[in-house]
C-alpha cells in the first residue's frame, strides 16, 4: 500500500443545461480510481456548482498509480430516471509519483464527452502521499522520467546514454468486440479511451522497469504509437532512449551504480578509430537502403555476410517478447561488453535522439531504412508467440545490418511507424547510420576529452560528414571527394540523414523544406495477393521517392538532407509515398552539379528545342534558388581539392563477392553515383512528368522559410512569437479510372496548396519560418486522401545581425559541467565539456571555410539514372516469401485507463495555477510547440510527459458544420485539454508536441463521423530570458504572471 | 479532385480583422472572397483564389464557433477551447457588438420582439445592410436588454460588466435598452433628422434625472423605468400655464433676464405662452404610457418646430430653456 491518492472536487462552471424545464442542472461528481468510487453531494439547480467536497482518499499500490488514470465523471442527478452523464475528465497522476515533481495537480479541466465534446469545466485538486518502500521487488517504475524531446532535455545533463528501449502491449479493440453491438457509441468510445490509456500506462511502466534495470533514470525521445489493427486488435508500442540524466542545477547529484562496466570498456580501444588519419575514404551513398520482406521469418537470408555474423552474436530472444528487460538481457549483455563490441553486441545500438551533445556524433553514414509487409490475422490466437515483437525484431535486425554495411556501429535518429489498411500492414523503420564517439569517454577525464575533441574536431563542422565506411570496400558506388573543409578526409557528394543538423555543422546559406510525393495505383486484392502486390511496388516507390528527393535537392543547389522522413501509406487501391526533409548546403560537401536533360530522340528538331527550353528553365531555377537561399560557396580551384576519387565501381563488386548472399542493398544504386553529370533522360512521358513536377514546386513567398527540422539552418535570430498549428485536408479523387500521373498531380497539388494556404494564413508573422513541418498522409477510404500537417511558425528578426553563435553557446553551456570521475558504462556516455562557450563558433567557422574552402565550378559530377534497367534489377532484388502474420496475444484488460500519461520530473513545488484561483483573470496562456525549445525563453523545469488519446463521435454531422466543422472543433478541443492539463501541472508550455494519430472516418449519408486523436509532448515551465535576467531567483513565477493575469478585456 | 475537408487550427486562434468585418457585415463566403479579391490581396500576397477561398471558409468557421461565446462575452474570457490574446478578445467583442447607425435608427424605441424581428427584411432592404447583419445587431440589442432588464445598479455598469464593452459602446447600449424599454417613438418622419447620438444624449440625461435610479440606487430596474412619482409630480406644472398670473410672471422673469441676449428675443416674447404651454402639456401628460412614447414627437411638434420656424439659433434655444427652468424657482409655490 505504498500510496495515498487524495482528490478534492472544488467547483464546476459553464455546465450545460441538463434540465430543459428549469434551464439548470443538478450536478454531482463521481471520482473513481481503480475499483473505488466516491461521490460528491448533488449541487442543485446551478450551472456553476460549488461542491467544495471533502478530500476523497484512495489507498493504492504504486503499480496501479502508474497504470490507472483518475477518472472524474460529472453527472446530472435525476430523481425519476437514470442520472445523465455530462462528461468525464481523466487525469494522469504519474507526474505526482516522481519525488522531484510537483506535489499537487490543481486547475480547471474541460469536462469531455465523446459525443458532445467539451461541456463546461471542473476544478479539481489532486495530491499523492507516497510511502517509501523502494527496495522490494518492483513491478512499478515510479520515478523514471519520460521525455518526448529527441535531444537531451534542456535543463539536464546526460551522464550516460544507455541506449534503446522498446516495448509493446496488445489487446483486443473494444470497438470490435461483440458487446459493441449492444452498447451505445458513448460507452464504446469510453471503453476504448480507457483501455488505451491503461495500456499506455502499462507500457510506460514496463519501459520504466527496463530503464531501471539498465540503471538509467530517464527515457528520452520517447515515442509511443497505436496501431489500430481493426479486428485483429490494438497494439500500443513505444521506443525510446534510456539515459541517466542529471539535473543541471544540482551538479553533485547521485551517481548511478554503473561503474563496473565502464572499467572494462576503458581498456579496450574502440575499433573503429575515429581518428581522421587512419581513415580511408570511399564512396558514399545518401540512402542506404531497404529490403522489402514480405516474410517475417526468412528475411535474414538476405543479409550480407557481415551482418550475419553480427546477428549470431545477438541474442535474438531477448527483444522479441518484450520481456527482455525482465530477463536483464540488455543489461547483462552490457556488463560483458567493452567499448565497441559493447555497442555492437547490444541488441540494437539505436538511438531515438536526433540532436546530440557536442562530440557525440563522429561520422554519419547515411539513411538506413527497412520496410516489411505483413498480414494481420483475423483470428485471435493468444497462445501464439508474440508475433508483433518478432516482426519488429526482424526489422530492427535489418536496420542494424544496413548500418553495419555502411561501416557504422550505431543508428541515430531512429524511428518506427506502421501503415495499416484492412489486413495488410507495412512496418517501417528508419534511422541514420552513424559512428559515435567512444573515445573521449574512456579516460573519463575532461581534459582528455577536450584535447581529443579539439584535435579531432579541428576541421570544425565537417567531421560528421566524413565517410565512416572503407573506401576500398564500399557498400555501394558513390562519388567521393576530399572534404571541402579540412581537405583531409573523404566526403560523399550528398548526404541524407534523419537527424537534425548538428549544431557545429558549417552551413552555407539557408535551408528549405524538400518533399518528394508519389502515388502508385494498385489493384484491389485480398490478403496475400494484396501483400505481394504491395511488396512488389515498394522498391519502385522507394526508388522514385529517392530520385525525386535527389532531383529537388540539386534543383535547390544543395547537397545534404536532414530530418528525412519517408512515409509510405497503404490504401485499398493505391500506395502513397511522402518524403520530407530539410535541404541544406554543407560547406564540407562538394558543390552539387546541375541537372542535365537528355532526350532519347535527338533527330526531332522541335523536340530538341523543347529539351533545350526545359534545360534552360532548370538552370534558371537552380540559379534562382541559389540566390533565394543565399547559397554562394566560395570558389576554389580543382587542384586544391585533389582529383576526384577513382571509379568506385570495382570496389563495390568486391563487396558483393564477399557477401555472396547478394546484398540487395548494395545493388540498389540509389546514389546514382557514377557519372560526372546528373543526367535526366527524358525517354517517355513519365520522365517528362517528373521534370515538370520538379518545376512546379513554388518556393515560399518572400519572408517565409520552411523546414522540417528543429530549427532552420541559417537562421538564428528568433524572436519570441510562435504559432503552432494543425491543418488537415481531405480530398476526394474525382474519377474512378485514375492514372498514376493524374494521381500524382492531385497529390502534389494537395500538398502544394496546403503549403500555400499556410503561408497565406501566417502572412502576418513575416518574416517567419515554419519549423518542424510534419506531414502525415492517410487513405481513409477508396477515393479519399487525407493530409495532416503540424508545424510551428516562428518569427525572426531580419535586421538583427545573425547571431549565429548564440544558440551554440547556450547549448554548450547547458551541456557544460562534467563529472570527471564519472565512469562510463560504455562509449555512449556523453562527455560534457566544461567549456563555457563552443570552441568553434559557427560564425568563425563560416569565415574560416570561406577563406579556405574550395568550390568546384558547377561542374559535371554525379550520376545518371537509367530507368529501363532498373526494373530488372528490382525484380531480382526482392524475395517474396509469403508468411501469414500471427495474431497478437490478448493482453489483460483492466477497467480503468488514463487518457493522458505523464511522468514527473523537475524539482521544486512551484505551481502556476493562476487560472484556477483568480476568478477574474483570463485563462493562462499555454504555448505549444513541436520543437524542443521555446525561442527567447529558458525551460526551467520539466513536469512530465503528456500523452493523451481522445475519441469524438457525432451523429449530427451536418448540424455541427459538416466534416470541417466537426474536426475543427475537435482539434481545438484537444488543444484545450492539453493546455488545461499542462496548466494544472503548473506548466506554461508543451514542447516536443506531436499529433501522432488523427484517424478520421465519416459517413455523410448517416450524418455520422468519428475521429481519434493521439497527441503527446513534454509539459514544461519556461521563463522568458529577459525576465530571467531581472528576477533570476523566482524563475517560473515571474514569467507566468503577466500572461495569466492578462487582464480584463474591457477597453 | 474536390476538397472534402479543409481546416486550420492554431494553438493561438488566428483572427483576421478584415475577414471578421466581412463576416459581421453578413457577407456569404462567396461574396467575402469576391470582396477580398477586389481589395487586391491576391496581388499583394501572390496567393491564388483557391487559397483565399479556403482561408475565408476557415475564418468563417472559426467565427461561427466563437459566436456562441460572443453571446456571453465573459465566457469568451474564461473558456479554454480557443486561446486568444486579451487584446484580440476585446476586439472580437467590441466589433461583434458594434452596430450600424442606419440600423439602430430603424429599431430605436421599438419593442425588441419577434414582431420587430420580422420587419428586419424591410429594414435590410431600406438600409442596404445585409439581413444577416441586421439579425445580429437586433439579437445583440435583445440579448443585452434581456440580461440587464431586471438588474439593480447602474445600467451602463451592468452592461459593461456582462458584455465587457467599452465605455462608449456600453453607453450606447444603455440608450438602446432605455429606449426599447420605454418604447419611445423615434421613427416618425418628423424625427428623421435626429441621429442616434441625439437620442443617446437624451437617454443619458433622462436616465440620470428621470429614473428611479436618480433617487434611489438600490431598486430593480432602476435605470430602465421612469420614476412614476416624478411623472406624477410633473402634473403640478400645469399651474404654470393654467394660472394666468403665474404665466405672466414667468414670462416677465424670463424676458427680463434674456433681454438683449437673444437674437430672436421678439419672437420669443411673442411666442412665450405657446412655447410654455407646449412644454408643460408634454410634461403633464407623461403619466400616460402612450404620451411617454410620443415624448419626442410631442417635443418636436410643440417646441422644436415653432422655434425652427422662427429660425432660433441653437444657442438661443439653450439660453431660453435654461432661463425658462431657472425662473420657475423664483415663482411662488416653486421655491
Amino acid at each position: 500500500m505504498p500510496g495515498k491518492l487524495k482528490v478534492k472536487i472544488v467547483a464546476g462552471r459553464h455546465l450545460p443545461v441538463m434540465d430543459r424545464a428549469s434551464d439548470l442542472t443538478d450536478a454531482f461528481v463521481e471520482v473513481k480510481f481503480g475499483n473505488t468510487t466516491f461521490k460528491t453531494d448533488v449541487y442543485p439547480k446551478s450551472l456553476n456548482p460549488q461542491w467544495n467536497s471533502e478530500w476523497f482518499k484512495f489507498e493504492v499500490d504504486d503499480e496501479d498509480l502508474q497504470d490507472e488514470p483518475l477518472q472524474i465523471t460529472v453527472l446530472d442527478h435525476d430523481t425519476y430516471s437514470a442520472n445523465d452523464a455530462i462528461g468525464k475528465v481523466y487525469i494522469d497522476i504519474d507526474p505526482l509519483l516522481y519525488s522531484e515533481a510537483a506535489t499537487v495537480i490543481s486547475g480547471w479541466f474541460p469536462i469531455y464527452d465523446t459525443i458532445h465534446g467539451i461541456r463546461g469545466e471542473i476544478n479539481v485538486v489532486v495530491k499523492v502521499d507516497l510511502f517509501n518502500d523502494l527496495n522490494r521487488f518492483r513491478q512499478s517504475s515510479c520515478g523514471v522520467k519520460f521525455f518526448c524531446t529527441t535531444s537531451i532535455p534542456k535543463c539536464y545533463r546526460a551522464v550516460i546514454i544507455h541506449g534503446f528501449v522498446e516495448e509493446l502491449v496488445v489487446n483486443e479493440d473494444p470497438e470490435y468486440q461483440w458487446i459493441d453491438r449492444i452498447r451505445t457509441p458513448r460507452a464504446s468510445n469510453e471503453a476504448r479511451q480507457r483501455l488505451i490509456s491503461l495500456m499506455s500506462g502499462e507500457l510506460q511502466r514496463k519501459i520504466g522497469l527496463k530503464v531501471l534495470e539498465m540503471r538509467g533514470n530517464a527515457v528520452v525521445g520517447y515515442l509511443q504509437c497505436f496501431d489500430l489493427e481493426g479486428e485483429s486488435g490494438l497494439v500500443v508500442r513505444a521506443i525510446g532512449t534510456a539515459c541517466t540524466l542529471d539535473k543541471l542545477s544540482s551538479p553533485a547529484a547521485f551517481l548511478p551504480a554503473c561503474n563496473s562496466p565502464s572499467k572494462e570498456m576503458k581498456e579496450i580501444p574502440f575499433n573503429e578509430d575515429p581518428n581522421p588519419n587512419t581513415h580511408s575514404s570511399g564512396p558514399s551513398t545518401p540512402l542506404k537502403n531497404q529490403t522489402y520482406s514480405f516474410s517475417p521469418s526468412k528475411s535474414y537470408s538476405r543479409q550480407s555476410s557481415s551482418s550475419d555474423t553480427d546477428l549470431s552474436l545477438t541474442p535474438k530472444t531477448g527483444m522479441g517478447s518484450g520481456s527482455a528487460g525482465k530477463e536483464g538481457g540488455p543489461f547483462k549483455a552490457l556488463l560483458r561488453q567493452q567499448t565497441q563490441s559493447a555497442l555492437e553486441q547490444r541488441e540494437f545500438p539505436f538511438f531515438t535522439l536526433t540532436a546530440f551533445p557536442p562530440g557525440f556524433l563522429v561520422h554519419v553514414g547515411g539513411v538506413v531504412s527497412a520496410r516489411s509487409v505483413k498480414l494481420l490475422d483475423r483470428i485471435h490466437n493468444p497462445d501464439e508467440p508474440e508475433t508483433r515483437d518478432a516482426w519488429w525484431a526482424e526489422i530492427r535486425q535489418e536496420i542494424k545490418s544496413h548500418a553495419k554495411a555502411l561501416g557504422c556501429h550505431a543508428v541515430v535518429g531512429y524511428s518506427e511507424s506502421t501503415s495499416i489498411c484492412e489486413e495488410v500492414c507495412i512496418l517501417s523503420a528508419s534511422g541514420t547510420a552513424a559512428v559515435l564517439n567512444p573515445r573521449f569517454l574512456q579516460d573519463g577525464t575532461v581534459e582528455g576529452c577536450l584535447e581529443q575533441r579539439l584535435e579531432e574536431n579541428l576541421p570544425a563542422g565537417c567531421g560528421f560528414c566524413h565517410i565512416p565506411y572503407d573506401e576500398l570496400n564500399m557498400p555501394f558506388p558513390a562519388h567521393l571527394t576530399y572534404c571541402y573543409n579540412c581537405r583531409k578526409q573523404k566526403v560523399p557528394d550528398v548526404l541524407f540523414t534523419t537527424i537534425d543538423l548538428p549544431t557545429d555543422a558549417t552551413v552555407i546559406g539557408k535551408g528549405c523544406l524538400i518533399q518528394a510525393r508519389l502515388c502508385r495505383l494498385k489493384k484491389k486484392a485480398q490478403a496475400e495477393a494484396n501483400a505481394t502486390a504491395i511488396s512488389n511496388l515498394l522498391p519502385f516507390m522507394e526508388y522514385e521517392v529517392h530520385t525525386q528527393l535527389m532531383n529537388k535537392l540539386k534543383l535547390k543547389g544543395m547537397n545534404a538532407l536532414f530530418g528525412l522522413r519517408i512515409q509510405i501509406t497503404v490504401g485499398e487501391n493505391m500506395l502513397m509515398g511522402l518524403a520530407s526533409a530539410t535541404g541544406v548546403y554543407l560547406a564540407a560537401l562538394p558543390t552539387p552539379g546541375g541537372i542535365q536533360i537528355a532526350g532519347k530522340t535527338p533527330n526531332d528538331g522541335s523536340y530538341e528545342q523543347h529539351i533545350s527550353h526545359m534545360q534552360k528553365k532548370i538552370n534558371d531555377t537552380i540559379a534562382k534558388n541559389k540566390e533565394l537561399y543565399e547559397i554562394n560557396p566560395p570558389e576554389i580551384s580543382e587542384e586544391i581539392i585533389g582529383s576526384p576519387i577513382p571509379e568506385p565501381r570495382q570496389r563495390s563488386r568486391l563487396l558483393r563477392s564477399q557477401s555472396e548472399s547478394s546484398d540487395e542493398v548494395t545493388e540498389l544504386d540509389l546514389s546514382h553515383g557514377k557519372k560526372d553529370a546528373f543526367v535526366l533522360e527524358i525517354d517517355d512521358t513519365d520522365a517528362m512528368e517528373d521534370v515538370h513536377s520538379l518545376l512546379t514546386d513554388v518556393p515560399p513567398p518572400s519572408g517565409f522559410y520552411s523546414c522540417n527540422t528543429e530549427i532552420m539552418p541559417g537562421i538564428n535570430n528568433w524572436t519570441s512569437e510562435i504559432q503552432m498549428f494543425t491543418s488537415v485536408r481531405v480530398i476526394r479523387l474525382s474519377s474512378l479510372n485514375l492514372t498514376n500521373q493524374a494521381l500524382n498531380k492531385n497529390f502534389n497539388d494537395l500538398c502544394e496548396n496546403l503549403l500555400k494556404s499556410l503561408y497565406f494564413k501566417l502572412r502576418s508573422m513575416i518574416p517567419c519560418c515554419l519549423c518542424h513541418v510534419n506531414f502525415t498522409v492517410s487513405l481513409p477510404e477508396d477515393e479519399l486522401i487525407q493530409v495532416t500537417v503540424t508545424a510551428v511558425a516562428i518569427t525572426f528578426d531580419k535586421n538583427q545581425a545573425l547571431q549565429t553563435t548564440k544558440a551554440h553557446v547556450e547549448k554548450s553551456l547547458q551541456r557544460a559541467s562534467t563529472d570527471n570521475e564519472e565512469l562510463l558504462q560504455f562509449p555512449l556516455e556523453l562527455c560534457s565539456d566544461s567549456l563555457p562557450s563552443h570552441p568553434f563558433p559557427p560564425a568563425k567557422e563560416h569565415l574560416e571555410s570561406a577563406s579556405s574552402n574550395s568550390g568546384i565550378p558547377a561542374a559535371q559530377r554525379a550520376t545518371s539514372v537509367d530507368y529501363s534497367s532498373f526494373a530488372d534489377r528490382c525484380s531480382s532484388w526482392i524475395e517474396l516469401i509469403k508468411l501469414k502474420a500471427q495474431t497478437i496475444r490478448r493482453g489483460s484488460i483492466k477497467t480503468t485507463v488514463t487518457v493522458e500519461k505523464t511522468s514527473p520530473m523537475g524539482e521544486g513545488n512551484f505551481r502556476n495555477r493562476s487560472a484556477a484561483p483568480c476568478a477574474n483573470s483570463t485563462v493562462g496562456v499555454v504555448k505549444m510547440t513541436p520543437l524542443s525549445f521555446i525561442p527567447g525563453a529558458k525551460i526551467t523545469k520539466y513536469l512530465g510527459i503528456i500523452n493523451m488519446f481522445f475519441i469524438r463521435e457525432t451523429t449530427s454531422l451536418r448540424e455541427e458544420g459538416g466534416v470541417s466543422g466537426f474536426l475543427h472543433a475537435f482539434i481545438a478541443e484537444v488543444f484545450a485539454m492539453v493546455r488545461a492539463h499542462v496548466a494544472a501541472l503548473g506548466g506554461n508550455a508543451v514542447v516536443s508536441y506531436i499529433m501522432k494519430q488523427c484517424v478520421f472516418m465519416e459517413n455523410p449519408n448517416k450524418n455520422q463521423a468519428q475521429c481519434l486523436i493521439n497527441v503527446s509532448g513534454d509539459a514544461v515551465v519556461f521563463a522568458r530570458e529577459s525576465e530571467l535576467e531581472v528576477v533570476s531567483t523566482q524563475q517560473p513565477a515571474a514569467n507566468c504572471q503577466p500572461a495569466c493575469t492578462g487582464g480584463e478585456v474591457t477597453t | 479532385m474536390t476538397s472534402e475537408l479543409d481546416i486550420f487550427v492554431g494553438n493561438t486562434t488566428l483572427i483576421d480583422e478584415d475577414v471578421y468585418r466581412l463576416w459581421l457585415d453578413g457577407y456569404s463566403v462567396g461574396d467575402a472572397v469576391a470582396l477580398r479579391v477586389r481589395s487586391g490581396i491576391l496581388e499583394q500576397t501572390g496567393a491564388t483564389a483557391a487559397v483565399l477561398q479556403s482561408d475565408t471558409m476557415d475564418h468563417y468557421r472559426t467565427f461561427h464557433m466563437l459566436e456562441r461565446l460572443l453571446h456571453a462575452p465573459p465566457k469568451l474570457l474564461h473558456q479554454l477551447i480557443y486561446q486568444i490574446p486579451p487584446s484580440r478578445q476585446a476586439l472580437l467583442i467590441e466589433r461583434y457588438y458594434a452596430f450600424d447607425e442606419a440600423f439602430v435608427r430603424e429599431v430605436l424605441g421599438k419593442k425588441l420582439s419577434k414582431g420587430t424581428k420580422k420587419d428586419l427584411d424591410d429594414i435590410s432592404t431600406k438600409t442596404g445592410i445585409t439581413l444577416k447583419s441586421c439579425r445580429r445587431q437586433f439579437d445583440n440589442f435583445k440579448r443585452v436588454f434581456k440580461v440587464v432588464e431586471e438588474m439593480r445598479g447602474s445600467l451602463v455598469d451592468n452592461i459593461q460588466q456582462h458584455f465587457l464593452l467599452s465605455d462608449r459602446l456600453a453607453r450606447d447600449y444603455a440608450a438602446i435598452v432605455f429606449f426599447a424599454n420605454n418604447r419611445f417613438e423615434t421613427g416618425k418622419k418628423k424625427l428623421q433628422y435626429l441621429s442616434f447620438g441625439d437620442f443617446a444624449f437624451c437617454a443619458e440625461l433622462m436616465i440620470q434625472n428621470w429614473t428611479l435610479g436618480a433617487v434611489d440606487s438600490q431598486v430593480d430596474d432602476m435605470d430602465m423605468d421612469l420614476d412614476k412619482e416624478f411623472l406624477q409630480d410633473l402634473k403640478e406644472l400645469k399651474v404654470l400655464v393654467a394660472d394666468k398670473d403665474l404665466l405672466d410672471l414667468h414670462k416677465s422673469l424670463v424676458c427680463t433676464a434674456l433681454r438683449g441676449k437673444l437674437g430672436v428675443f421678439s419672437e420669443m416674447e411673442a411666442n412665450f405662452k405657446n412655447l410654455s404651454r407646449g412644454l408643460v402639456n408634454v410634461a403633464t401628460k407623461l403619466t400616460h404610457n402612450k404620451d411617454v412614447r410620443d415624448l419626442f414627437v410631442d417635443l418636436v411638434e410643440k417646441f422644436v418646430e415653432p422655434c425652427r420656424s422662427d429660425h432660433w439659433p441653437l444657442s438661443d434655444v439653450r439660453l431660453f430653456l435654461n432661463q425658462y427652468s431657472a425662473s420657475v424657482h423664483s415663482l411662488d409655490g416653486f421655491r
